[in-house]
């Protein structure tokens, strides 16, 4: 199936989190700290919230606790 | 779903290899069961990854749960106990009320983090969490990896991602040299732990698996790229495209808080059946100590067939659990925190990662609660489970009480929030 990343196509398999599409885009920053720093993931089971993005225009989503669907649009970095 | 659907004799809390025995042994004595889970699959953390390529025992369980009858609600999170015998739930699309007789609770362990310079850059990241994740498809493949902390887990993790074909740098165990020999001798009485071990080894073939080496920080710019290790005489600089670090593992009680239950010691109290202090509520797995996987299997079990009223089918478990019981003490024993890690963040280091907070800016506080009304660290939408856990390592403060709701939640599921007339108290 076929997600975008910042506006960018994604092919993944179904059963594919949203932190993996993420990951496979090749980003590292999901979203910006308070202070403006880059952050990711740290516990990637759904407890740091450092994994958030917006995912269909739904803000401070858990993209490591959510699965890919077609067409979904995931923006990281806010 | 209709709200009659929303009674069950039984409801199991965590999706784990614990709660899945739990439920199953519950619903095949008959008892109408419900399992829930915040994650989008069951099979827990530790048997995460893509739901189709799992192995034994994951898939065997999870073909005998689905035979069992009982309803599985994954996706579902917990945000409160407004009364006994009911929880408050949300999905992605619902606020649920759920109505229980006895409510088992498997919500497991999170890995523990604890602070140091650059430990908020992207790709530092638990070694279990990072394992999970890539069994799902995240890039590791040629990333050269460090694995550092503390645990057993280090060395599971490690294994998993050199079969995913990462370039793993070193394994770097905090715990001294010969602590961990005294470990290993022990393991000679617990064949197939010793067994798991050697076979975790074949994979990691190649990096080095250091004893009595922790690290000490992480630099980079957007990600990490080298980290700073130390045996506490040298300190060396390795690069990485990832560093894979925490230090053990760190039980979710807040819902057994919110619940009630009573705690010994960081983890929550339980009788012999697995009952924790209050009637009809029952715990099992790494909540009530971490056990391992193997001993959550059984704890859930008894906890199962003890909700279901089968005492003596509860009791022919008692010498399997003690025999892991008596592994998990070794555990506990050997992987203790030496407290050079837990010194490790200066002033400077962000301690909440949801508030940007420093260290130096919560010790000027006396306590947890002043420091959270006064910086806002512990405030953030992880209510405090990354940094009071840390905070609890470096400065001995405890969180001293769980209020609902116990995770970010909509307004929605708040309002609706009401078992009969006890209402959701804020």
């Amino acid at each position: 199936m076929t997600v975008f990343v910042n506006q960018q196509p994604l092919e993944v398999s179904a059963g594919t989190i949203v932190a993996t599409a993420v990951a496979m885009a090749g980003i590292t920053q999901f979203r910006t700290s308070v202070l403006g720093q880059a952050r990711g993931p740290i516990c990637g089971m759904g407890i740091c919230m450092e994994c958030r993005v917006t995912i269909n225009g739904q803000t401070h989503s858990r993209s490591c606790q959510t699965v890919c669907s077609e067409g979904m649009e995931i923006l990281t970095g806010g | 779903m209709d709200k009659a659907s929303l009674d069950f004799d039984i409801v199991v809390v965590g999706g784990g290899p614990g709660g899945i025995a739990a439920a199953t042994v519950a619903a095949e004595c008959g008892a109408r069961v419900a399992i829930l889970d915040d994650s989008p699959w069951l099979g827990g953390q530790i048997w995460r990854g893509f739901p189709r390529q799992r192995a034994a025992p994951a898939r065997l369980w999870l073909q005998r749960l689905e035979h069992s009858g009982v309803t599985p609600m994954t996706g579902t999170c917990v945000i409160a106990a407004p009364a006994r015998g009911c929880l408050l739930a949300e999905s992605q699309a619902h606020s649920l009320t759920i109505c229980w007789k006895r409510l088992i609770i498997a919500t497991g362990a999170r890995e523990l983090f604890l602070p140091f310079p650059g430990w908020h850059l992207p790709g530092v990241i638990g070694p279990g969490g990072l394992l999970g994740l890539a069994k799902n498809g995240w890039p590791v493949r040629n990333k050269r990896i460090v694995v550092a902390g503390s645990g057993p887990l280090l060395l599971a993790a490690a294994a998993g991602f050199g079969k995913l074909g990462a370039a793993l740098i070193s394994i770097n165990e905090q715990t001294p040299v010969t602590t961990l020999r005294r470990f290993a001798l022990q393991l000679v009485r617990f064949p197939t732990r010793l067994s798991q071990a050697l076979q975790l080894r074949v994979f990691t073939r190649g990096a080095p698996y250091r004893p009595g080496v922790w690290p000490v920080r992480a630099d980079g710019e957007q990600t990490v790229r080298r980290v700073t290790l130390t045996d506490g005489l040298k300190t060396w600089t390795e690069d990485c495209d990832i560093l894979a670090c925490a230090f053990g593992l760190t039980p979710n009680v807040e819902l057994p808080l919110a619940v009630g239950c009573g705690l010994d010691g960081e983890f929550v109290a339980v009788d012999e059946f697995q009952q924790a202090t209050m009637e009809h509520v029952y715990c099992a797995g790494e909540l009530t100590g971490i056990g391992g996987s193997e001993c959550a299997q059984i704890e859930g079990q008894i906890a199962g067939y003890s909700a279901a009223g089968q005492q003596d089918q509860a009791r022919s478990l008692f010498r399997c659990r003690a025999r892991h019981h008596g592994f998990r003490s070794h555990l506990l024993r050997a992987f203790a925190l030496r407290p050079e890690v837990i010194a490790l963040a200066d002033d400077a280091t962000i301690l909440c990662r949801c508030e940007d907070v420093t260290l130096g800016t919560v010790r000027r506080f006396a306590s947890w609660r002043e420091a959270k009304l006064h910086s806002r660290c512990g405030m953030g939408p992880c209510q405090g489970r990354i940094c009071g856990a840390a905070t609890k390592s470096i400065l001995g403060w405890a969180a001293e009480s769980i209020r609902p709701p116990i995770v970010p939640s909509r307004v929605e599921s708040l309002i609706s929030g009401s078992c009969g007339r006890a209402g959701l108290r804020l």
